[in-house]
């Protein structure tokens, strides 16, 4: 079902028991119809927003409203807007796809017919029409991300969440959800508020991208605008004779400022409007021989680590060790 | 390389301190035998008064022993519940690859049992001597009994661990339990043996359980009986679970490669 | 009726999930048959006891099965429910127009439907093995009705337990406690024949003593308008205070706006 009116949310704060902000002041302007990918590591805040967000836990300070209605006053008609699939995917191992679904469909209040062919189609939609009559015992873990995206979908609704719904999947399966996803958005007007830990998935899935580093959102904007924000590409090449390493290593400071990278190869971030082109001519030039040579584009990695410090697996090491240490 | 010895005490210095740590773990087994001790003693002392009752101590102290060897028996597949998640969890294939003695853990796993069962019994005799039990044996008799419970207990954690050792899973722990459970209560529980009528007396009477349990209420009224044939009773499951444990320590090496 | 239909939705997957895990029934139904055959034979010398109300122990202890089963559903519905907070199927549930009290009413159906399954097999075998009830045929339906109240009650407690602690671990490790409940009754003698006095106290203020009275008269006794009254009075009580206290907790472990 279209969406209208996308989600906002203003200083939106949750603080736990023990005094952990796990959402420290979030604000959201979510168009209708956009795919905004929540991009943080392990223990950023996301779960703790979708769950802001979703109703499921009140927020200690802000508002948001989602598909039209306020999160905090309007449980009830955001509840029946939304579907959400959360981080745990939680099905019951002793039930069948179609039992789940039966289940969630009548709890929306579906008639006994509208149910039955509302479970065929979302089956057919998601692949597993063929596994329907299984129990989820025996459901791969792609097959369960499956099932709880339809599950999500049942009642239509217009504005949808996704708590990282492709972490542990294989790449195959990840795809197939992407594709799923991206039809919800582009072709039925979903609003889709999905997280996710992948850098990849928020560069080709999400249409915005936010990027949460303890409870704060540190960057915000499309893949290309966030990376435009870093800017210049990296040029890294390999010497063919380790003896000339330093003397690439001159030249190639013409160009830009050093980075970090392989010890082997010399990095730097270009600075000018130069090109691959023009780097190579310079080398051939000097009578310097390189065994490769890349220029790299900006990641959302790099964007992440401009602003936070570290990269996001380094970060995701960090808050587990907090969590250890604490 | 590490002998036997410091592998069984490396084990049980692990156990214990995983078990002081959770007092989840630590107190229903705990709770369970005073629960008994005081529902048997408390609730059921008129049986005393049935027509041929025949027995010196008083029937708190008829329930005591048999709460005793309930609770040593208990404590040992307790143990053995800890083996199956050590096998879950993957502590127990680190265990069979870092240690050259591997019946070390066996003993271990075993000692373990021992010093949490006598954890237990402490607690249960000053509970029982707060409610006045009679102790008509001397210091030797009340030795006696404990050992031929210490017995039990091994006998316990020798058969729990061998099931655990062949099932790797905590899924096995009613097949440690239940067995024990019934092995106990089809003994002499409540009334001397002799007061048993039909099949129950038969099961009772091949039961070596029950001879620990007339050798042990021997001994805490101090009139030792049949000691020399509990001790044989003690010995024999013992060893005969022995064997049983140790091959499963085999299938379980054998699994893990 | 919206309320009704999420009830009986609710309830019937609780019922199909217990259903498909007979490896969880089994035992469940078996074990207090278990104990039903040891115990009346073990405890048989009871009868002899001047004033013991009847001549078969097994008419006597049959009420304990079904106790025993009502706690072992209560578990069951308890065990469930935690699983389902832990692991996020709540907030599925939460994230659809469901009201609490379906949750609650539903997920007892489980624990009913087990009540109901064991309390037919406890009736069945019973009847089987003798016990021959005083008040016939009515009174065994009426035994009927009050096992599975009696399970509906202690599944409110174990649905309790896990909204209070929220981990199926917490359940299964505070279940002992319910048992103790069982254990400081009359379950095994009349509370007239009980001699500590302490233990016939306890026995005496135990509601547990007076849903086992109520069963028992009815196998042994007669119509006893007052032991009828006071079974179904504390079963009803017991339903209702576990109702009440779960919706509260519910609330607090549901806070959804
Ligand atoms: N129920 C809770 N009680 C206390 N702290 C919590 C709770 N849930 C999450 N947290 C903490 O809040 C922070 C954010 O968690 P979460 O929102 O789950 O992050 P993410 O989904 O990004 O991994 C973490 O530090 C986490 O430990
Ligand atoms: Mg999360």
């Amino acid at each position: 079902m279209r969406d209208q009116h996308g989600i906002q949310a203003e200083s939106l704060v949750r603080e736990y028991k023990g005094g952990i902000k796990a959402v420290d002041g979030i604000d959201l302007r979510i168009e209708p119809g956009e795919i905004y990918g929540f991009l943080g590591p392990n223990g950023a805040g996301k779960s703790t927003t979708v769950h802001m967000l979703t109703t499921l836990l009140p927020p200690t300070s802000g508002t948001a409203r989602v598909a039209g209605f306020d999160i905090v006053k309007q449980g009830p008609q955001v509840r029946s807007a939304i579907g959400a699939a959360l981080q745990e995917a939680a099905l019951d191992p002793f039930l069948t796809g179609r039992e789940h679904l039966r289940l969630q469909a009548s709890l929306h209040g579906l008639s006994r017919d509208e149910r039955k062919r509302r479970s065929t189609e979302l089956l057919e939609r998601v692949g597993l029409s063929l596994a329907a009559d299984r129990k989820i015992k025996g459901y791969s873990g792609g097959m369960k991300r499956r099932l709880d995206l339809a599950l999500a979908l049942v009642h239509e609704p217009s504005t949808l969440f996704l708590d990282e719904p492709t972490t542990g999947l294989d790449p195959q399966s990840r795809t197939a959800l992407w594709s799923e996803v991206a039809r919800l958005a582009k072709g039925e007007g979903v609003t889709v508020f999905l997280t996710t830990q992948y850098l990849e998935e928020a560069d080709v899935l999400a249409d915005r991208v936010g990027i949460i580093h303890r409870g704060h959102i540190v960057a915000e904007g499309t893949p290309d605008e966030l990376k435009a924000q870093i800017g210049r590409p990296t040029i890294e090449a390999v010497p063919a004779d380790p003896d000339q390493r330093e003397a690439i290593e001159e030249l190639l400071l013409q160009f830009g400022t050093p980075t970090a990278g392989d010890p082997l190869s010399v990095s730097i971030r270009c600075e000018s409007e130069a090109d691959l082109a023009d780097v190579i001519r310079a080398l051939d030039a000097a009578g310097l021989h390189v065994a490769q040579i890349h220029m790299h584009e900006p990641t959302l990695d790099d964007v992440f680590l401009a602003k936070t410090g570290t990269s996001l697996e380094g970060a995701a090491d960090e808050e587990e060790l907090e969590a250890v240490s604490a | 390389m590490t002998s036997r010895r410091q592998v069984a005490l490396a084990l049980a210095y692990r156990q214990m301190t995983v078990l002081i740590k959770n007092p989840a773990l630590f107190l229903p087994p705990m709770l369970f035998p005073l629960m008994s001790f005081l529902a048997f003693a408390g609730g059921l002392s008129r049986l005393s008064h049935v027509p041929g009752f025949r027995y010196e101590g008083g029937y708190t102290s008829f329930v005591f022993v048999f709460v005793l060897l309930q609770s040593a028996a208990f404590s040992g597949v307790f143990m053995g519940f800890n083996v199956a998640r050590d096998f879950e969890t993957g502590f127990a294939r680190r265990l069979l690859i870092a240690v050259s003695h591997r019946s070390g853990l066996i003993l271990g796993y075993a000692l373990s049992a021992l010093l949490r069962w006598a954890t237990v019994a402490i607690v249960l005799t000053i509970v029982a001597v707060i409610a006045q039990m009679k102790i008509g044996g001397n210091g030797i008799d009340i030795v006696g009994m404990y050992t031929l419970a210490a017995f039990l207990n091994f006998a316990g954690v020798l058969w729990a661990s061998g099931i655990a050792l062949r099932l790797r899973s905590t899924q096995g722990a009613p097949l440690m339990q239940t067995p024990v459970f019934l092995a106990l209560f089809l003994s002499p529980v409540y009334v001397p043996l002799d007061l048993l009528k039909g099949w129950i007396h038969n099961v009772a009477t091949a039961n070596p359980i029950t001879y620990l349990l007339e050798a042990g209420r021997g001994f805490l009224s101090g009139n030792p009986v049949q000691v020399l044939l509990a001790f044989a009773c003690g010995l024999g499951l013992a060893a005969f679970f022995g064997i049983w444990a140790f091959r499963g320590l085999r299938r379980a090496e054998r699994a893990a490669g | 009726m919206r309320t009704l239909s999420q009830v009986w939705e609710i309830a019937w997957r609780s019922i199909v999930r217990t259903m498909r895990q007979p490896a969880q029934i089994i035992p469940n139904v078996t074990f207090p048959l278990l104990l039903l055959a040891i115990n009346s034979n073990g405890l048989r010398a009871a009868t002899h006891l001047p004033g013991f109300p009847t001549s078969s122990f097994l008419d006597f202890f049959i009420p304990i099965a079904f106790m025993q089963g009502a706690l072992f559903a209560s578990g069951t519905a308890g065990v469930d429910l935690a699983r389902d907070i832990d692991n996020g199927f709540l907030n599925r549930l939460a994230l659809t127009p469901m009201r609490g009290v379906a949750l609650l009413l539903g997920q007892l159906g489980g624990a009913v439907a087990l009540g109901t399954i064991q309390a037919a097999v406890y009736l069945g075998v019973g009847i089987a093995a003798g016990v021959r009830f005083e008040t016939g045929a009515a009174g065994a339906a009426l035994l009927f009705v009050l096992a599975v109240l009696i399970a509906l009650g202690f599944g409110t407690l174990g649905v309790l337990l896990a909204l209070r602690t929220g981990s199926g671990e917490a359940v299964q490790s505070s279940f002992p406690l319910l048992f103790f409940l069982l254990f400081l009754s009359s379950m095994n003698l009349p509370r007239n024949l009980i001699s500590i006095d302490w233990f016939r106290d306890l026995a005496t203020v135990n509601p547990v003593s007076y849903m086992i009275e109520a069963m028992r008269s009815l196998v042994i006794e007669g119509w006893n308008a007052q032991a009828l009254a006071l079974g179904f009075l504390f079963t009803v009580l017991m339903i209702a205070l576990g109702l009440a206290g779960s919706a509260l907790s519910l609330k607090t472990r549901m806070a959804r706006t």
